[in-house]
């Protein structure tokens, strides 16, 4: 693979509702706020993807809305509809094969849907949806399955809520920093069995850019590149029924794949930050497992261990996470940003000490169906 | 630099106006086993899988995650890419950067629509701006009429001149048994057809299909041993010019899109004079002025000559640069697969086995893919490695 890097990244805040931006504003400012990052201007980029979905923006062509914005007017542009981890994946490939700079956008604005019917069309038509499962729902059922595998208790997943949300204190981006104890997650009001309303990522709004480039122009910005060292995405089986919901066999296989590209042979050794996409608290020690940091049915136990806590051998998510700002598709490209600020240095109050090399997270689907992972780093 | 890229097989579904036989999932599935058998590989010869409709037609959320049993994308990484009408063609050109990355050696590119699971109107509509552009010109057809209007005014074109483009590709349609309506029109037929929006009138419009197409992608080194004859990848140019349908109102400039995606592909391509160069052409001629004002944008012609271009019979099989021998559009539109149909059309020329629709001797042949708001998209494949 030819060497390539992020070389420009931006976010806004994260609000449970930004009543005076259209799709199109926020997505204006994160590529300005990229562009200003990288000391880019627009004419430096040659090819542009933006990351939305029919479903949640309520429009069918959902990219439509931010072509002008996103500064692909006169570019050759491209709408991935899914996590913006896969978005930046199709970016970095344009780049592998020959444009010298892709810009990726991704927005979502939570406030204007109803997760509830739209993550309901995630489900078979025939067979499921009528039961009224939706992404919370099926959620709960692969909590439980994995509660019932090794006999966790709640009060681990609590524990993921009160460190990110801690966490979160430290990210001016956030939108839930909280102090909070595990008691208070235990009683906070029931959602889906297990899950409680602080096992749950909010309703957020918010976009986010990345400008991914090659060699040439990494030379010549701003800011120090982030060099991409890996990155692979891989999907298991639709029905939740055909899976085993406790297993994550397609982050199993993705991890493997960037970690060889990445030449990481002991990711927990080699690994000094990670950002994963845990919209719900279970989900951190499930991916962890299924990332190779520790056997599975121990990924609940990597706190209490201090092993993933700020200071820890190996943070993870010291954003705070999507349990703290939770703009679905924008999720997976906002742990890629909060992994190249860490490299770069830049994570300000949420800095990791020596950050050479950190990964970052999204998926697609229910229950973490297909899940992408990045490997980036300092080193060239 | 990329590495060279070529298809290497093809396949898709005989289209129809309802497939309440099968679901969207056993649609794609039908299109995937085709496209494997024509490149005679297995679902384990591929890498990757990219996949593209318009969520609005089917309802389903998330079709990557749910299509996996039809596309075959189990334990493999599948993306999805959506673009409006130009989706099946930004779903080829997504999977040409998979294998020109370097990534990705074989790869699946799939494109699927079942209208016959929606409201095609009540779905389009809403990809326009909900406060500025929905209640004021918005859908597929006004947009359309506007433009065919602004052109028989600005040239002097006749109902009777577009009506040509639609007689034409009607009858191409019976020599590809894929094609959906495959009854011919004449002129007569469509002028005396029911009046949609001035001047478009039934006959003039394409119709919405259940379909899915696939197509195989390999990289150089690759593409020679699986296929006698591959179909190159010599240009991919996309522009999405507009975002607001009042932006894309001064039908005197001419589809800008297709203007800047065609100079892009030919600049590629190292085409010169499209017509002489090229052999073959499946455009994305959604209705019959299409098949007139978009083929001077495209510099297949000068403005305002593409009646005559037309009349004389030069875009006809056996001219001098037949369009769209699979009947295009107006026989087949099943819409998240119709510009990959142009594409896998074109690679099919290329490679020699398009039966009765095939045109002689293929060495170059163009496809476009044309949506959203009057954007393009350009792809052209040779027979030669470039």
């Amino acid at each position: 693979m030819d060497k390539t890097a992020i070389v420009g990244v931006a976010q806004t805040k994260y609000e449970r509702r930004k009543k005076d931006q259209i799709f199109a504003d926020l997505v204006f400012d994160v590529t300005r706020a990229a562009l200003d990052d990288a000391g880019l201007a627009l004419d430096d980029i040659d090819s542009v993807v933006t990351v939305s979905n029919d479903f949640f923006d309520g429009r069918t062509i959902s990219g439509m809305s931010v072509g002008d914005a996103s500064g692909g007017q006169d570019k050759n542009i491209s709408t991935v509809s899914g996590d913006g981890a896969f978005g930046a994946f199709y970016g970095l490939m344009r780049v592998l094969s020959g444009y010298q700079a892709t810009i990726v956008v991704a927005h979502y604005k939570g406030s204007e849907g109803d997760v509830k019917i739209t993550t309901n069309g995630m489900f078979d038509p025939i067979f499921h949806r009528h039961l009224g499962i939706d992404a919370i729902s099926a959620a709960a059922l692969q909590a439980n399955a994995y509660m019932h595998r090794y006999g966790i208790q709640e009060e681990e997943f609590a524990e993921v809520s009160v460190k990110n949300h801690g966490n979160a204190k430290n990210n001016p981006y956030a939108q839930l920093p909280m102090d909070i104890t595990v008691a208070d997650v235990m009683k906070s009001r029931k959602i889906a069995e297990p899950l409680k309303l602080l096992d749950c990522g909010p309703v957020s709004d918010g976009a986010a850019a990345v400008i991914i480039a090659n060699e040439k122009i990494a030379a010549r910005t701003k800011k120090k590149p982030v060099w991409i060292r890996g990155v692979a995405h891989c999907c298991e089986g639709y029905l939740l029924g055909d899976r085993d919901l406790a297993s994550p066999v397609a982050l199993a296989e993705a991890a493997k794949k960037a970690y060889a590209m990445a030449g990481i042979k002991n990711p927990t050794k080699e690994i000094d930050v990670a950002e994963v996409l845990e919209p719900y608290s279970y989900m951190e020690p499930l991916w962890l497992e299924g990332l190779g940091f520790c056997k599975p049915g121990e990924g609940g136990k990597q706190i209490g261990r201090g092993i993933t806590t700020m200071g820890g051998k190996l943070p993870v998510n010291p954003s705070g996470g999507a349990l703290s700002a939770n703009p679905i598709l924008v999720g997976g490209l906002a742990r890629l940003i909060e992994a190249a600020l860490q490299v770069r240095g830049e994570a300000g109050a949420r800095q990791v000490k020596k950050v050479e090399t950190a990964l970052a997270h999204g998926f697609n689907g229910p229950c973490g169906q297909s899940h992408c992972v990045w490997i980036v780093g300092g080193k060239k | 630099m990329g590495r060279r890229v070529a298809i290497v097989g093809t396949g898709q579904t005989y289209h129809k106006s309802h497939r309440p036989d099968v679901t969207s999932r056993e649609m794609i599935y039908e299109a995937v086993t085709a496209a494997l058998a024509d490149a005679d590989l297995t679902i384990r010869d591929i890498d990757a899988i990219v996949i593209g409709n318009m969520d609005h037609f089917e309802s389903i959320n998330y079709v990557d995650a749910y299509s996996v049993e039809g596309s075959g994308a189990f334990m493999k990484p599948i993306m999805k890419v959506s673009t409006g009408g130009t989706t099946g063609a930004t779903v080829a050109i997504a999977a040409y950067y998979h294998v020109a990355s370097g990534l990705f050696d074989r790869v699946l590119a799939i494109g699927f629509e079942k209208n016959s699971e929606s409201d095609t109107t009540g779905a389009i509509i809403t990809c326009s701006d909900a406060i500025w552009d929905r209640f004021s010109y918005s859908g597929a057809i006004p947009s359309l009429a506007t433009e065919a209007t602004a052109y028989m005014e600005k040239y002097g074109a006749t109902q009777e001149d577009a009506a040509l483009v639609g007689e034409r590709d009607r009858n191409h349609a019976l020599n590809n048994p894929y094609a959906h309506l495959q009854r011919p029109l004449t002129v007569a037929d469509i002028m005396a057809s029911p009046m949609l929006a001035y001047p478009i009138k039934l006959g003039d419009i394409c119709p919405r299909s259940d379909g899915a197409c696939a197509v195989v992608l390999a990289a150089d080194g690759i593409a020679q041993k699986i296929a006698s004859r591959p179909a190159w990848f010599k240009a991919a140019a996309v522009r999405h010019t507009y975002t607001w349908f009042g932006d894309s109102t001064d039908y005197n400039q001419g589809l800008v899109s297709m203007q800047r995606a065609s100079k892009d592909a030919y600049r590629q391509a190292g085409i010169r004079n499209p017509v002489e160069e090229l052999d073959v052409a499946e455009l994305y001629l959604p209705y019959t002025w299409a098949g007139l004002k978009w083929i001077e944008d495209i510099g297949f012609c000068g403005p305002g000559e593409a009646a005559r271009f037309v009349g004389d019979r030069n875009t006809h099989m056996g001219g001098k640069l037949p369009v769209n021998p699979s009947g295009g559009v107006i026989s087949t539109n099943c819409i998240g697969a119709t510009a990959l149909l142009r594409v896998a059309e074109a690679a099919i020329q290329v490679m020699g086995k398009g039966g009765k629709r095939q045109v002689p001797d293929v060495k170059n042949a163009l496809a476009t893919g044309f949506g959203g708001c009057f954007w393009s998209d350009v792809v052209i494949l040779g027979s030669e490695r470039p």
